[in-house]
């Protein structure tokens, strides 16, 4: 039985097999692996690319203190874009599950409708959600939208959830019983960030604080967007660093959700202020990458 | 000639299926004797008896008049590219017979296709070739097999070139497989691909009934469409899960797995579940264990919700509704449970009516009701329970949703139906009051539903209330509306029986309801309709008469004869009307038609002397009032009438 490590690196040769660039994690938070400039901002603009990389994905609201077995602050998401999506995507896509180890003529798999969508980003496309035995273990997307732009090569996302993924590959019922590697589990590894981000998300962030830092943040992130148009040498602007404000906007968007300090009311109108700098960092960006052509 | 498309796709929605079937059965190419059918993966049209030409034709192009004169034959001949020997007089005209020959319908297909391809109408599409200007599918289109018996009917669409290779199941199947019209679908099922959709039902059908599955005919539906080769497996789950409540447990199991539950005896649920699989078998059980892990794992954080929950009573959760907005401009949904508790007060609720009104709403703070939002009343309901509230109470806030349909239940206490009114009515009153109207197909707030909601339990309660005192305005005639869909479309009374009890009066839905009953009852018999024409008749002259009611009937104004005895016929009907059912006083009023008649025939209206003649008007108008507070029999629709 292969350890989670060992998946994850199983998972990285078959793509790299297929021309994939790894990457490694982002380093700013992100709430999903999509949201990494990695995908967010390289789906844009007409050059084919194709990457891989673990990403750490932090949910502040999904945080249980570390009591629920399937559930989880922070859980490791594996992201693929294929761009443009070769025909043959899917069936790549399933012998990515024969080289961790799975006999697929012995399990049941169905792809069922899920399409993505993600408001503050701007952005949406088409797919599945990918069953094995009656359990979610991949969401697969072809984008159709990104920052609000329409995409001009469609590129297949696949995200493999990696703890469901592993637990179920191990037969185990919790998480933290996965053998992240030999002789350690999952819950050596994790369970300290679990319950003590838990206590701060829910009962210890500074509300009054994280309004201000959401508010600096997007300042920061406005006052580069308003510079691009009259920057004289485009392919020097900081659209990267640009993003990274978005990204922690977002975040803190999460945070205040998971304090409880977002009422309905205004829930739309900040997730509003975040796809406004997400639509307008992914314009420069488009912008940005037809110079490059 | 026998003809064979397949359209090879990703998997395709499943309940975007049976809608695009209909589509294709409908293309006017394929009308007549055609075979559609479907699976995820492949769209599929036979069709037998092709001729392999269309038949040749002649074209007549008429020309000039003779008389026009050989300068005009000529241009016409020249016009049409024929030499002026070419054209014909036929009377008076020159005409040009053109043979059109016949073509390979080969050919046709071959145009035709990709465009009836694309005329598929889906709820959604997708691009995912050539950018946004690409190919618009439901999914990526991947194969496609074009056959004329065994000649590929070559064409291209989305860069996929026609022909005669088909792929087999995902994962047990060939994902190469030459086929003919003939072996198309002996081939596909060697590969694990059941192309019938009724054959696929029947399958699971036989499966699940042999496993000891409740039935359950839309999730069956779902399955058929979610799978090529679909087998039923049977798991258990720990009994311990049973203390669970069972809508929990089935809810989990059909909407989160699409899994058909089990049980014991009718109405108490088994330790088993039932999956059914898009493959051959489970020899070595890994599927079942799967699923079995994955439904414990679901359990359990069922399980977790319900233990988290009961750390808050739902009477202490009221205060959380502040932060739980209902509505932007209607507040949150404690605002909205306090207006609630209101109505049901002026209802004329109980205690226990007003209690659960109080708590109905509570149960959106739970964790339950987040995971399950399905389950919102039920799970306020089953909680009121645990938490020893009284059991008319915790019955009310379960039921509070209902009916969720035309077709559903109401609830079934008074408790519950007033609450379920109230909640309606709220809804109803606050989005009227702040112009969320619902317009055309756009309802975002369900107003429909709950005005319908609103009328079923009237109805169906017998409840005591008037439309009157429920609603005024806009809102009086949206729910009149719903009344006369209910009684038309559900109840189904004839349009203009609904129309003419509403036009009378509408009281409480219980006594429409009865005067309906009456008024279908009388409609058949002989003398109704007439004496409805009657009525209508009668209308008109009073119309034409501009009568204003205000003279009382001098009896000593009556000319004997049929004005007497109509009026005699007139009191003594309204006498007896008044103390009798509603059934049998429409029969007595249907019994002055011939009075009615002989009166029309033999009485002038229009009497010289002003007091005979608006003496006359005043019985007419009598006659209509008194006998119009059962229905508006104007309203009628009868032989005479052109509608």
């Amino acid at each position: 039985m292969d350890s989670f490590q060992q998946t994850i690196f199983k998972l990285k040769r078959y793509w790299d097999e297929r021309g994939a660039i790894i990457q490694e994690p982002y380093d700013v938070e992100v709430g999903a692996g999509t949201m990494c400039p990695e995908t967010f901002l390289r789906v844009l603009g007409p050059k084919p690319y194709r990457v891989a990389y673990v990403q750490p994905s932090r949910r502040p609201a999904d945080g249980r203190y570390g009591e629920n077995p399937n559930r989880l602050y922070k859980h490791m998401q594996l992201q693929v874009i294929l761009k443009p999506s070769p025909d043959d995507i899917l069936d790549q896509y399933l012998g990515s599950l024969e080289a961790i180890g799975l006999d697929l003529s012995k399990h049941d798999i169905k792809f069922e409708e899920d399409n993505w969508e993600s408001p503050t980003l701007g952005a949406w496309g088409i797919g599945w959600q990918v069953m094995l035995d009656g359990q979610e273990i991949t969401q697969f997307t072809y984008f159709q939208q990104c920052g609000g732009i329409d995409l001009d090569l469609v590129p297949a996302e696949i995200t493999y959830g990696l703890e469901r993924l592993v637990a179920f590959l191990q037969g185990v019922e919790s998480v933290y019983d996965i053998e992240w590697t030999r002789g350690v589990k999952y819950a050596d590894v994790r369970l300290a960030d679990e319950l003590q981000f838990s206590v701060y998300n829910f009962e210890m962030a500074n509300v009054d604080r994280l309004w201000r830092l959401l508010g600096e943040y997007e300042a920061e992130c406005k006052e580069l967007l308003a510079k691009y148009e009259d920057y004289p040498d485009k392919q020097r602007f900081p659209v990267l660093a640009t993003y990274d404000q978005v990204l922690k906007c977002s975040h803190l968007f999460n945070l205040l959700d998971a304090r409880g300090a977002i009422s309905v009311t205004e829930r739309v109108g900040v997730i509003k202020r975040v796809r406004d700098l997400a639509v307008g960092t992914a314009k420069l960006w488009a912008d940005q990458q037809q110079g490059v052509a | 000639m026998n003809f064979l498309l397949e359209i090879g796709t990703e998997e395709i929605p499943h309940w975007m299926i049976p809608g695009a079937l209909e589509q294709m059965a409908a293309v006017p190419f394929f009308m007549g004797s055609s075979e559609v059918d479907a699976t995820p993966r492949r769209l599929v049209v036979r069709y037998t008896g092709f001729a392999e030409r269309t038949p040749d034709d002649v074209m007549i192009v008429k020309g000039p008049p003779v008389s026009a004169g050989d300068r005009a034959a000529a241009g016409f001949a020249k016009k049409q590219g024929v030499g002026l020997g070419a054209l014909t007089k036929v009377g008076d005209y020159y005409e040009l017979r053109k043979d059109v020959p016949g073509r390979a319908v080969r050919d046709i297909l071959a145009e035709s296709l990709p465009g009836i391809i694309f005329g598929i109408q889906w709820p959604k599409t997708m691009y995912w070739t050539g950018g946004k200007t690409g190919p618009r599918f439901i999914r990526p289109i991947r194969w496609i097999v074009a056959l004329l018996d065994d000649q590929v009917i070559p064409f291209e669409l989305a860069g996929v070139k026609s022909g005669n290779i088909t792929r087999g199941h995902r994962i047990l199947g060939s994902p190469s497989i030459p086929v003919t019209f003939d072996t198309y679908e002996a081939e596909l099922r060697k590969n694990f691909v059941i192309l019938s959709a009724d054959q696929r039902r029947d399958k699971i059908d036989a499966e699940i009934k042999q496993l000891g599955a409740k039935p359950d005919t839309d999730l069956v539906e779902t399955l058929t469409f979610i799978t090529e080769y679909p087998t039923a497996i049977r798991g258990d789950f720990d009994p311990a899960f049973l203390e669970l409540p069972a809508e929990v447990l089935t809810t989990v199991m059909r909407h989160h797995q699409k899994y058909f539950s089990v049980e014991s005896t009718p109405g108490k649920l088994a330790p088993h579940f039932i999956a059914v699989m898009n493959t051959s078998g489970d020899p070595e059980g890994l599927v079942k264990r799967g699923n079995e892990r994955v439904l414990k794992a679901r359990f359990n954080d069922a399980r977790f919700f319900w233990d988290v929950d009961q750390h808050k009573k739902l009477a202490d959760r009221v205060a959380d509704l502040s932060h739980v907005t209902f509505q932007a401009k209607l507040g949150s949904y404690l605002e909205k449970t306090e207006r609630i508790v209101k109505l049901v007060d002026e209802l004329g609720g109980s205690a226990h009516a007003q209690r659960a009104a109080y708590l109905c709403k509570a149960d959106l703070t739970t964790e339950m009701v987040k995971e399950f939002t399905d389950l919102q009343g039920q799970v306020g309901g089953l909680y009121a329970r645990h938490q020893g509230e009284p059991e008319s109470v915790a019955k009310a806030i379960y039921d509070h949703y209902k009916p969720l349909s035309m077709e559903g239940e109401i609830p079934s206490t008074h408790e519950g139906q007033l609450v379920a009114l109230a909640d309606k009515l709220d809804t109803l009153r606050g989005c009227f009051a702040v112009g969320l109207v619902p317009t055309g197909s756009k309802d975002p707030f369900a107003l429909r539903r709950a005005a319908q909601g609103v009328v079923k339990i009237l109805v169906e309660a017998k409840l005591d209330y008037k439309l009157d005192d429920l609603a005024t305005g806009d809102l009086r005639e949206f729910l009149l509306d719903r009344i006369k869909y209910f009684f038309r479309e559900i109840q189904g009374f004839k349009y203009d029986e609904v129309n003419a009890v509403l036009a009378s009066s509408c009281g409480t839905l219980a006594d429409v309801e009865s005067r309906l009953t009456a008024l279908a009852a009388v409609r058949p018999t002989e003398d109704f309709e007439p004496l409805a024409a009657s009525f209508k008749r009668i209308q008109n002259i009073l119309k034409q008469a501009d009568f204003e009611p205000n003279d009382v009937l001098d009896q000593s104004l009556l000319e004997d004869g049929p004005e007497r005895a109509l009026h005699a016929d007139f009191v003594r009907v309204r006498d007896a009307a008044k103390v009798e059912t509603y059934a049998k006083a429409l029969e007595q009023i249907a019994s002055l038609r011939p009075r009615v008649d002989l009166f029309f025939d033999k009485v002038l209206v229009n009497a010289k002397d002003e007091r005979v003649r608006n003496n006359r008007l005043t019985l007419l108008h009598n006659l209509l009032t008194e006998f119009s507070t059962i229905a508006d029999f104007s309203e009628i629709v009868t032989s005479g009438d052109h509608k």
